[in-house]
């Protein structure tokens, strides 16, 4: 290998491709070229490097300089005096205290462990950090049941939703005899305000796919398909090049590693419709049809993708896996806390000074996250509320901030910590507004398959609208808390069993808000 | 167009969505027109009330012509609360149009959708494939702008 004296990482996900990182990146090359640094400095194209909202970024390895909102015409600059130089520009660099503020805790990581250290589209780079070992210990000296073993020893839950225990879901599909079985990604992320699984699939698509390996094998299938919504192209580019390279290596194909193992991995891609993010809606759309939910059961894990067995996981559930079977359930319990095991992705956005992400351990507070992960507040904002896990997540106040994020202390809300969704808002939002902009959302992506659901939605946009426009009533509160919960209890899927929780926490939590709104 | 696009895909059921997504992307209005249907329908031998039924049930489809350019601006909470209101009411002027409608000039086309996944740079649309972020009224006159003058 050769050596570099510094390496320069660039994150190339769509939001620095907006900004124009690829015409700075030329500039960089060019530029280094002509001091004649090409054989000292190295350029490595990554995935995210954890910034968000700062334009196009690089960061300087070994130094770990953050360079930020760089324009073309820094980087003559950066170059001269940086590389050649040795004087980094103070200029240009992320705010020195916000720096050491914030806290990429690389340490803890599992699933974006290698997410801005390496190039996602080289193979052998994943292998350089000991990828797929843990695809060819199972294949070569694990028998599948040891597998499926070993990952619900590590207490490992679903990150898609419900938290459900993945390994017992794969235990009702392993046994099942049949012609063939599924193993599918969900990777339709439709939650508004979550975008974790693009940048675990940006980042480090091969733990996705060697994730999708070790399942496969558990359960004895021989196809995995990864559902994946149309808008997200980079990640799409990225993972059909890595199934390419892993097919040339032979790491995925016929009688794998000798073993006598099948394997193949397709990619299936969406049309845009939150309920597709739904399993069995998924599997509908996957069939090229609308995509409404099907009643369970049968569940999928029985009759799913052309009624065979399939087990549905979701991108960042699958992304924990090779580190499990590579270094044992037991190191894996040793990160988050008891029944709730590992790390977990959040985006972070609204009012905070660093929006974006994070991958911390389960259990840690909502406070930390925002201090010690996002920068704190923005200049001169105070905490008023923070929309956690997304449109069908909850309105949490102050009084919240050092609860423990995992599926246990926050039970009584279950399902939001999934998508890992963290809006922050100060006092210049209103909660009147941001339920509006909710249930709005809702009226939109019901699927209008069940009654209480379609017709549901409707009358909750209606009413939060009333209120926005300073026609509500203060009995329209209970009347939203009444049909919401009604609407838990009978509507068809988990789409309109939703609405209730951001209802019932923004009017429990900001009933002032309501309440200056309605005469 | 059709013989092409066919002949990457065999003609089962579950491709349909692929097939529509290359018709619609190829047609420069940008839109699933009856006769696409059908062809489409004889093809992977399904009724055309079946595409019917998914082309009005995926957001990214559209069964009207529209213009060259589709504008996608996200409405979902992060980016409402950073501002998306503010970027629609200026679209709407610039472009005139109300959402949903095509300009003058069938440059453009006004839509809303749903979070993109970009969030850490609200707010944020699309305009065709290309993403914009970290959005501002300058900024969105420049872009707008860009199109009209070149593309
Ligand atoms: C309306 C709706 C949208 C959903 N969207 C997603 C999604 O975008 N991604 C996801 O992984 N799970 C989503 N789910 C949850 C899935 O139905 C399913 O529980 C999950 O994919 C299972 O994977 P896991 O056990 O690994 O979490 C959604 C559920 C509902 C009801
Ligand atoms: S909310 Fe607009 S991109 Fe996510």
């Amino acid at each position: 290998m050769k050596f570099y004296r510094s390496h320069i990482l660039i994150g190339i996900d769509d939001a620095s491709l907006a900004a124009g990182v690829k015409e700075i990146e030329a500039i960089l090359r060019s530029e280094l070229q002509k001091n004649n640094l090409s054989e000292e400095i190295n350029i490595l194209e990554t995935g995210t490097l954890g910034l968000f909202g700062t334009g196009v970024s690089l960061m300087v390895y070994p130094e770990q300089t953050a360079y930020v909102n760089l324009q073309k015409s820094d980087i003559a600059e950066i170059v001269e005096e940086h590389f050649l130089k040795g004087r980094p520009v103070h200029r240009l660099i992320l705010d020195n205290t916000l720096v050491r503020k914030y806290d990429f805790n690389y340490k803890r990581r599992i699933v974006l462990n290698n997410s801005g250290v390496i190039d996602p589209e080289n193979i052998d780079e994943y292998l350089g950090t000991g990828g797929y070992e843990a695809w060819e210990k199972a294949l070569t000296s694990m028998q599948p049941e040891a597998v499926l073993q070993e990952v619900k020893a590590s207490g490992l839950r679903g990150r898609g939703g419900a938290g459900f225990p993945a390994g017992l879901k794969w235990s009702f599909t392993a046994p099942i005899k049949a012609e063939q079985k599924y193993v599918v990604v969900n990777a339709d992320e439709g939650e508004p305000g979550t975008f974790k699984d693009r940048l675990i699939m940006e980042g480090d698509p091969h733990k996705l796919l060697e994730g999708v390996m070790l399942c496969a094998y558990a359960i004895g299938a021989s196809e995995g398909y990864i559902y994946i919504r149309g808008e997200y192209k980079l990640c799409i580019s990225r993972l059909e090049k890595a199934i390419e390279q892993a097919r040339d290596y032979g790491i995925l194909g016929k009688n794998i590693f000798g073993s006598g193992f099948d394997l193949d991995i397709f990619i299936k891609i969406g049309a845009g419709a939150y309920v597709c993010g739904e399993e069995t809606a998924l599997i509908e759309s996957m069939e090229g049809n609308r995509g409404t939910p099907r009643s369970k059961p049968p569940f999928p894990g029985v009759a799913g993708a052309w009624q065979m067995p399939t087990v549905v996981n979701n991108v960042e559930t699958l992304a924990n896996v090779p580190a499990i079977i590579t270094n044992g359930a037991a190191w894996f319990a040793e990160h988050g806390v008891e029944g709730c095991t590992g790390t977990k992705v959040y985006t972070i956005m609204g009012d905070v000074r660093l929006p974006g992400l994070c991958e911390v351990d389960m259990g840690t507070t909502l406070r930390t996250i925002i201090q010690q992960y996002a920068g704190g507040m923005k200049e001169g904002k105070a905490f008023k509320a923070a929309l956690v896990g997304g449109a069908a997540g909850v309105f949490l106040n102050d009084q919240r901030l050092d609860v423990k994020m995992d599926y246990n202390s926050l039970k009584e809300y279950a399902a939001v910590l999934g998508s890992g969704a963290i809006l922050v808002m100060s006092h210049s939002a209103d909660m009147v507004d941001m339920l509006w902009s909710v249930l709005r959302f809702f009226r939109h992506e019901s699927c209008g398959k069940c009654i209480p659901c379609a017709k549901g939605t409707q009358l909750l946009y209606k009413l939060i609208d009333g209120i926005r426009k300073g026609k509500g009533k203060e009995s329209d509160l209970d009347e939203m808390i009444r049909i919401s919960n009604g609407m838990l209890k009978s509507s068809f899927c988990a789409l309109g069993q939703s609405p209730c929780m951001p209802i019932n926490s923004a009017i429990t939590n900001f009933r002032e808000d309501f309440l200056a709104r309605i005469k | 167009m059709y013989k092409q696009i066919f002949g990457k895909y065999t003609p089962k059921k579950e491709n349909l969505i692929y097939i529509l997504h290359e018709i619609q992307d190829q047609h420069p209005e940008h839109y699933i027109s009856a006769e696409a249907i059908k062809i489409v329908a004889e093809y992977l031998s399904i009724s055309e009330s079946h595409i019917q039924g998914v082309l009005t049930f995926y957001t990214m489809f559209s069964t009207k012509p529209r213009g060259r350019n589709i504008i996608r601006l996200c409405e979902s909470p992060p980016c409402f609360l950073k501002g998306s209101e503010d970027i629609l009411r200026q679209l709407r002027q610039l472009l005139e149009v109300k959402i949903g409608e095509t300009t003058a000039d069938g440059i453009f086309t006004l839509e809303l959708c749903a979070c993109l996944g970009v969030c850490g740079n609200a707010p944020v649309m699309m305009i065709n494939e290309d993403v914009y972020g970290d959005l501002t009224e300058a900024k969105v006159e420049s872009i707008i702008a860009s199109y009209r003058g070149g593309k």
